[in-house]
């Protein structure tokens, strides 16, 4: 591996097509087999050139100069915990293009998460930016053994969300027929699976479960039935447990995908054949597992927050960027000749996000909803449940002021849970309760219970 | 013509009734009527008592949700076919009965309802000279 040569033809994929390249299993094998020594001088070299970058924004130059660091300061991988991190608070207050490394021209994707308290959050994307996302989410696809001639559907919500786009691009990057098919509509999905001979579904856990029910309903059996032999599955958490539910259900491997908008959505980390562990692309990020307390680093093995820095981002490089996601390193060599840091299943957050049906959710939008409401009071409780393998969310609210009238009363429930779900993007269960029913806890209120058949 | 009303708002749990009863219990109001109207979830607890204002008082200081309302309390002989004739006037006149309760006070049938239209409740009960008590009657006929 030649480090010394430009960055642009690092990034340039080759793929090694079945046919044209030997069957290659590897999408990008001059990345994807790199050493360790390797991996680590590639990405030294990657982190100058993007604190560089960094540099040229004023945003980033305020935070470095508040450090006392200068770029000069990178001169070994270990350097990187030198400089600052970066939050989702700091994506607020750089709204909308603070911190924008290019001129806003040269962009040409934007991806926005819904505000929470204040500003949503803005993601850039130059063109080169969107052909390295695309390129991360063709190289998973590939690893898992899906080639062009595969029919690959995402059943992943479009728009804002990154797992319609990203799981689009990276498909059609490696060559396969793919079918925006989107979320919901689950006869029409099975239609398409069986009609246009699909091999590969994206979706989060609880739709593949819900597609197998609709599956039964029909009398389809997804072995006998359809061609399918890979699932991606992502942006929900989910167990062990789950996948192999999953997997016996239809009859094929579900790999762990691991995607965040902030990085650009799907393509960061993904299963191999392994099934071990996620590989997280360390050409195209460095990864550090840090005590959220004390900030530093945690040993291989421990949990800790998942902090990511990218190295080929264009439009906006992000430093230590702190996921907030709960894991830990599983390992970083694998039988199946990947080098690349093996990630485990994410463990929780760090903060009190919420990841429902593959929206995240902060209790904090759910309390600023319910503040309008002067007939309920500010005392509330999230509780996530599992309910005919749909993950549902109920919040329950203390009635302050009392009213004789019934109407009213549905009325109420009927308007918060339109409000919650214009703010979230998912309909609620709005449940209002008696004032002072619910547990109150010393200092910090507990206010999300989750019970769904997550975790073992 | 009216009188007062506590509305108050409970959920379908045990333990949500006895919290009201026992405040009421301590503030030494007596209960005259009550009805509970439920739905799966919750219900509203409707009560006619001694002293309205000083019970809506004491049981917010409780910490319950409670409103009051205003209802109209009609005294009829504790006779077959009285509260018909009662609630025929009102229907007559095009007046819609939201809820109706009624309970026996010194041998006077006494009938508790919320109309739509109050104004025009008050008019007809004027003009069919029905015998609408308030709550000075209550607490006298208690």
């Amino acid at each position: 591996m030649d480090t010394n040569s430009n960055r642009q033809e690092h990034l340039t994929p080759r793929p090694t097509r079945e046919g044209q390249g030997g069957g290659s299993a590897f999408f990008n094998p001059e990345f994807e087999t790199l050493s360790r020594t390797e991996i680590e001088a590639l990405q030294l070299e990657r982190l100058k050139e993007t604190v560089a970058h960094c540099y040229t924004n004023d945003f980033y130059r305020k935070k470095f100069d508040e450090a006392g660091i200068t770029p000069d300061d990178i001169k070994t991988l270990a350097d990187v915990r030198k400089l600052p991190f970066t939050t989702k608070q700091d994506l607020r207050e750089t709204y909308p293009f603070g911190m924008a490394c290019v001129p806003i021209r040269d962009c040409v994707r934007l991806h926005s998460s819904s505000g929470t308290t204040g500003n949503p959050t803005v993601i850039l994307h130059t063109k080169k930016d969107l052909d390295e996302w695309a390129n991360q989410v063709a190289r998973n696809l590939w690893m898992v053994g899906l080639r062009p001639d595969d029919v690959f559907q995402n059943s992943s919500g479009y728009g804002m969300f990154t797992g319609g786009l990203g799981f689009q691009y990276g498909a059609e990057k490696l060559g396969m027929l793919t079918v925006p098919a989107a979320a919901g509509n689950s006869l029409r999905q099975i239609k398409f699976i069986k009609d246009f001979g699909t091999t590969a579904i994206h979706a989060i856990p609880s739709y593949v479960t819900r597609l197998y029910e609709v599956m039964q309903q029909e009398g389809v059996d997804p072995r006998r039935d359809t061609k399918l032999k890979v699932l991606a599955i992502g942006a929900e958490p989910h167990s062990e447990e789950q996948r192999k539910r999953i997997e016996e259900m239809m009859g094929v491997k579900a790999y762990n995908s691991f995607g965040m908008s902030e990085m650009c959505g799907p393509g960061v980390g993904f299963e191999c054949p392994e099934q071990n562990g996620m590989h997280f692309w360390e050409d195209y990020y460095i990864v550090e597992i840090v005590n959220p307390e004390t900030l530093e680093p945690v040993p291989d093995g421990e949990i800790g927050e998942l902090v990511l820095t990218t190295l080929c981002r264009e439009a906006m490089p992000l430093l230590r960027y702190r996921t907030r996601d709960l894991t830990r390193v599983l390992g970083r060599t694998c039988p199946c000749g990947r080098n690349h840091v093996r990630i485990d299943r994410m463990r929780g957050r760090s903060d009190d996000m919420i990841v429902l049906r593959g929206v995240n959710i902060f209790p904090i939008q759910i309390e600023k909803i319910l503040m309008k409401f002067p007939e309920v009071g500010t005392n509330y409780l999230i509780t996530l449940i599992t309910e005919d393998n749909n993950d549902q969310m109920i919040v329950e609210v203390e009635v302050n002021e009392a009213t004789d009238d019934f109407a009213k009363l549905q009325a109420l429930e009927k308007e918060i849970r339109h409000q919650l779900g214009d703010e979230i993007l998912l309909k609620p269960i709005v449940k209002l309760v008696a004032k002072g029913s619910l547990p109150v806890s010393e200092g910090k209120a507990v206010r999300v219970v989750d019970k769904r058949k997550v975790f073992e | 013509m009216t009188v007062h009303q506590l509305s108050i708002f409970i959920e379908n749990r045990s333990g949500t009734l006895i919290k009201v009863l026992e405040a009421l219990k301590a503030a030494n109001i007596q209960i005259i009527a009550s009805t509970i109207a439920d739905t799966a979830e919750y219900g509203i607890y409707r009560l006619i008592c001694s002293e309205p204002m000083r019970a809506c008082e004491e049981l917010k200081k409780a910490n319950v949700a409670v409103a009051l309302s205003d209802v109209f309390a009609l005294a009829i002989d504790d006779k077959p076919g009285r509260a018909a004739d009662a609630v025929k006037t009102f229907s007559e006149a095009g007046i819609s009965i939201a809820y109706m309760y009624s309970f026996l006070l010194r041998g006077k049938g006494i009938l508790i309802f919320r109309t739509d239209d109050n104004e025009k409740a008050v008019k007809v009960i004027a003009d069919n000279q029905l015998q609408s008590i308030n709550e000075a009657d209550l607490s006298e006929l208690a």
